[in-house]
């Protein structure tokens, strides 16, 4: 099923006049920037999610809250759709635009506000990147934990509106974990503040619900991020298995010995290899698996954990233990790690990144299922693993220019994503739903849960004018796409009509 | 793992909701009662949560236990206990049969709470019966899940006015490999300022309160990392079980006659000149005051430094928790009332417009 907007499945959009709402905009809202010409769009029409293009009608540069205020409100009182879109950084489809509905972009929100180091936090406009917080707040010793691989990149607002992770997820939590208060605009333009400066606030907890929301309950105006002192060392160890099991169960036995490890990667010998063909990062490229094991903190208790999970990786079956020597090494370590999905690129003109969580425990049989898929769809795919999460992130190998190709990587992705709901994961740990999950949410969620979900979209936006399309299904595309996934002889959402 | 009480209610929980939906009867979601005292009182028929009980699963190694909402809050700590694990958030039990649904209503987090996160950080996934009379699932046993609204979470803190908790997926984490506690005599002005230096280091604190005389630290973490704090800042041992005690209300600060008050604020915020004694914890980001003052008269004191009050007196304040500004309010109810359109769920426990 097509992942582009179907009116026919995913609800009819308003007809806009173009023209009438160009002309309102350039007349209420004289300095905003507005594109409105073909090829001044084109740069707009994807996200990091490549694959999927859509021009959108129109795309709006604000450089100012005021701004942002006035598109919401004549947006809303012409009823025309609201794509809100930061760095545009995004691997889900998140910020695909609309034909039929205009581009917020708010990546000129870009001033850090105010740094309190005594209260450890900043105060950040939503188009300023993930690491310039880290880098701002250097100086007083401390950053910003979430690190998304995009960080340099992607926007905070994003970050927000994904509930975006990284590498040290485990120990240091997802955006939602890091936030203290975020500004938003409804969709007809109020300002509402959730959360505050405060570590609690009176009432429900929408920050939490507007955590990971996708742009779907509101724009993202304004971020007040906690801060951390920097960890005084981190040290990170490199073990070789023979076999993808052995490390697995390695991870779970590090965390019985106690420790919570800042990072901790795993990656098979496909990725192995990529990565060290790339980066010369002295991987073991006859290694089954390796798995990166970093321990940050003090000092003194570093060391004492080193000693502790060489001892528990050597009796888990390693065939080598490295721990880096020094920073240069344990950077390159780290280096082939972060350039794994450009180095598996390397491999194959195109790769179609995936991202399912699944219980630690069910690594094994997962990996087998999925060699048994990439057999089946005659594709290949390396597995990259935040091993200690539990998020993996299998790469489908495949070229677009050939007829097909890109249906069966699609397909296979689909599958690795069922898979993962089947054991009781999910189908997207911190790529977010977007469009490109869009289908895959029919198999995690019934369509009462389903029915819940728009419900709490109708609370803030009940004529579903910001980012139609995404994260929630419709129950009529989920019926549709049930028709075509007969699951163990029993349609799901048996209670629907069919179309 | 498994007691003798082990048990799965929910079909009868889920019946009762549908009954109560059928005839209109408003629901006073409860299990032992440990924090009634909190919110206003709610006029309803009881729906009592703690027949359905038991741990449904825990591996250590996962990380992640999960619970039935009835399930007694201690028994959940001693199945974490024997793992050596903990939730780091340490919740206020109040009372000795308090449950797990309880403890996700009113989402409180103890002394840990500024440097581990609070109840809600360490949601992963619930089973909540709705306002519709249905029994859904949200979430999961997943450290990382962006998949739809993170319903699971909003439950922290709703007090029970959004549905019923009938299940929950916890993140837990090992123990630290030490603990010290320790004492020093400062007034609480420099007490706020050495916390703030602090926190900007990376020092092993895990629990900071001021009782007017003295600050009082618990260290945590590697036994090199301890020792090197306890190294550097000095003082006197304090028996740990002082944080228990504090978490609990059970100091002698809490036996005074006059109200308690609950103020959230901005850690770093100076000595509030507020009439009574105050009690620092949460290294300045929490408060609690003895005050005979007017709740008015507080929070406008308190809310001018951006932070919140909560009433611990019950049927002292028209609303115990803090008013919300008009726009925030309506969003709030817009969300009640499509979550619980008939009302069903503690109407008015948090505000009376809900």
């Amino acid at each position: 099923m097509n992942i582009l907007y179907d009116e026919r499945v995913d609800g009819v959009l308003p007809d806009v006049d173009k023209n009438a709402l160009l002309q309102a905009l350039q007349t209420q809202l004289p300095d905003l920037e507005i594109l409105h010409q073909r090829e001044a769009l084109k740069p707009y029409e994807c996200d990091g999610l490549s694959a999927y293009r859509t021009t959108p009608m129109l795309v709006v540069l604000p450089r100012h809250i005021e701004e942002v205020q006035g598109v919401l409100r004549l947006c809303h009182a012409r009823q025309v759709p609201v794509v809100a879109r930061g760095a545009g950084t995004g691997l889900s489809g998140g910020a695909l635009p609309l034909e039929k509905g205009v581009l917020l972009v708010m990546a000129r929100f870009n001033n850090i506000l105010h740094i309190d180091p005594a209260a450890r936090t900043a105060r950040v406009q939503p188009g300023v990147r993930n690491l310039a917080i880290s880098q701002a707040a250097a100086p007083f010793g401390l950053y910003y934990a979430p690190d998304p691989s995009s960080q340099i990149a992607c926007s905070i607002g994003g970050n927000v509106a994904e509930n975006a992770g990284g590498v040290h997820c485990l120990k240091y939590g997802l955006t939602v974990h890091n936030l203290l208060k975020v500004d938003i605009l409804t969709v007809d333009g109020e300002h509402l503040a959730l959360g505050s400066q405060a570590l609690d606030s009176p009432g429900f907890d929408l920050l939490a619900l507007f955590t990971g929301s996708e742009g779907m309950l509101g724009v993202i105006t304004e971020v007040t991020v906690k801060l951390l002192p920097k960890p005084q060392t981190a040290k990170v160890l490199l073990a070789a298995f023979d076999s993808v099991e052995k490390a697995g169960r390695a991870v779970g036995d590090i965390i019985a010995a106690g420790i919570i490890p800042g990072g901790l990667e795993m990656m098979d010998n496909l990725a192995i290899r990529a990565a060290e063909d790339f980066i010369h990062a002295g991987y073991p490229v006859d290694a089954e698996a390796i798995l990166l094991c970093e321990l940050d903190g003090v000092e003194a208790d570093v060391h004492d954990d080193c000693d502790r999970v060489r001892q528990v990786l050597q009796q888990a079956g390693a065939t080598d233990v490295r721990q880096a020597c020094d920073e240069a090494e344990r950077v390159r370590f780290w280096a082939g790690r972060k350039n794994a999905f450009p180095a598996v690129g390397r491999l194959s003109p195109d790769y179609y990144c995936m991202d399912g969580t699944i219980p630690r425990r069910e690594l094994p049989g997962v990996l087998q299922a999925i060699a048994a898929l990439s057999a089946e769809y005659g594709l290949r795919v390396a597995n990259v693993f935040h091993a200690g999460d539990g998020n993996m992130h299998p790469l489908i190998l495949f070229d677009a220019n050939q007829p097909g190709e890109l249906d069966r990587a699609e397909a296979l992705g689909g599958k690795i994503l069922e898979l993962c709901v089947a054991v009781g994961g999910s189908i997207t740990g911190e790529h977010g739903v977007g469009r490109e999950k869009i289908n895959q949410m029919c198999a995690q969620f019934n369509s009462d849960e389903l029915t819940v979900f728009h419900a709490v979209k109708a609370a803030f936006d009940p004529s579903g004018l910001l980012n139609p399309g995404k994260n929630i299904p419709t129950l009529h595309r989920c019926a549709e796409f049930g028709a075509m996934h007969v699951h163990m002889g029993q349609l799901p959402f048996p209670e629907l009509e069919r179309f | 793992m498994g007691s003798e009480h082990d048990f799965d209610d929910s079909a009868a929980l889920l019946e009762q909701v549908n009954q109560a939906l059928e005839n209109a009867t408003p629901l006073r979601i409860q299990g032992s009662n440990s924090k009634a005292f909190l919110g206003c009182s709610v006029a309803g028929e009881v729906l009592d949560t703690r027949s359905h009980r038991g741990i449904v699963s825990y591996d250590p190694t996962e990380l992640v236990i999960t619970a039935r909402g009835g399930t007694p809050l201690t028994e959940l700590f001693e199945v974490l206990d024997a793992a050596q694990q903990m939730l780091p958030c340490e919740p206020p039990a109040f009372g000795e049969n308090a449950t797990v649904g309880g403890m996700i209503a009113c989402g409180l987090s103890g002394p840990r709470r500024p440097w581990s996160g609070s109840v809600r950080d360490f949601i992963l996934g619930t089973r909540i019966i709705t306002g519709h009379g249905k029994h859904l699932r949200f979430g999961g046993e997943v450290m990382k899940n962006v998949a739809g609204y993170d319903l699971s979470r909003l439950m922290a803190g709703s007090y029970g006015s959004l549905g019923v908790v009938t299940e929950v997926s916890l993140k837990v984490l090992p123990k630290p490999r030490q603990t010290l506690s320790i004492s020093l005599e400062m007034d609480a002005q420099r007490a706020l300022q050495r916390l703030a230096e602090w926190g900007q280091q990376p020092l092993p604190i895990t629990a900071a309160c001021h009782d007017g005389q003295r600050l009082n630290l618990r260290l945590e973490g590697g036994e090199g990392s301890v020792a090197a704090a306890h190294d550097r800042l000095g003082g006197e041992r304090l028996d740990a079980s002082y944080w228990h005690d504090l978490n609990e209300h059970r100091l002698s600060f809490f036996d005074e006659d006059r109200p308690l008050w609950r103020l959230s604020l901005p850690p770093n915020t100076p000595r509030l000149p507020l009439p009574g004694v105050q009690l620092i914890d949460w290294a300045g980001a929490q408060r609690w005051l003895k005050s005979d003052a007017e709740a008015t008269f507080i929070r406008s004191i308190v809310e001018q430094v951006g932070g919140h009050v909560t009433c611990y007196a019950p049927g002292l304040a028209d609303s115990p928790f803090q008013p919300l500004p008009d726009a925030l309010m309506r969003y709030h109810r817009n969300l009640k009332q499509q979550l619980d359109p008939r009302g069903l769920f503690n109407p008015g426990r948090l505000y009376a417009e809900l």
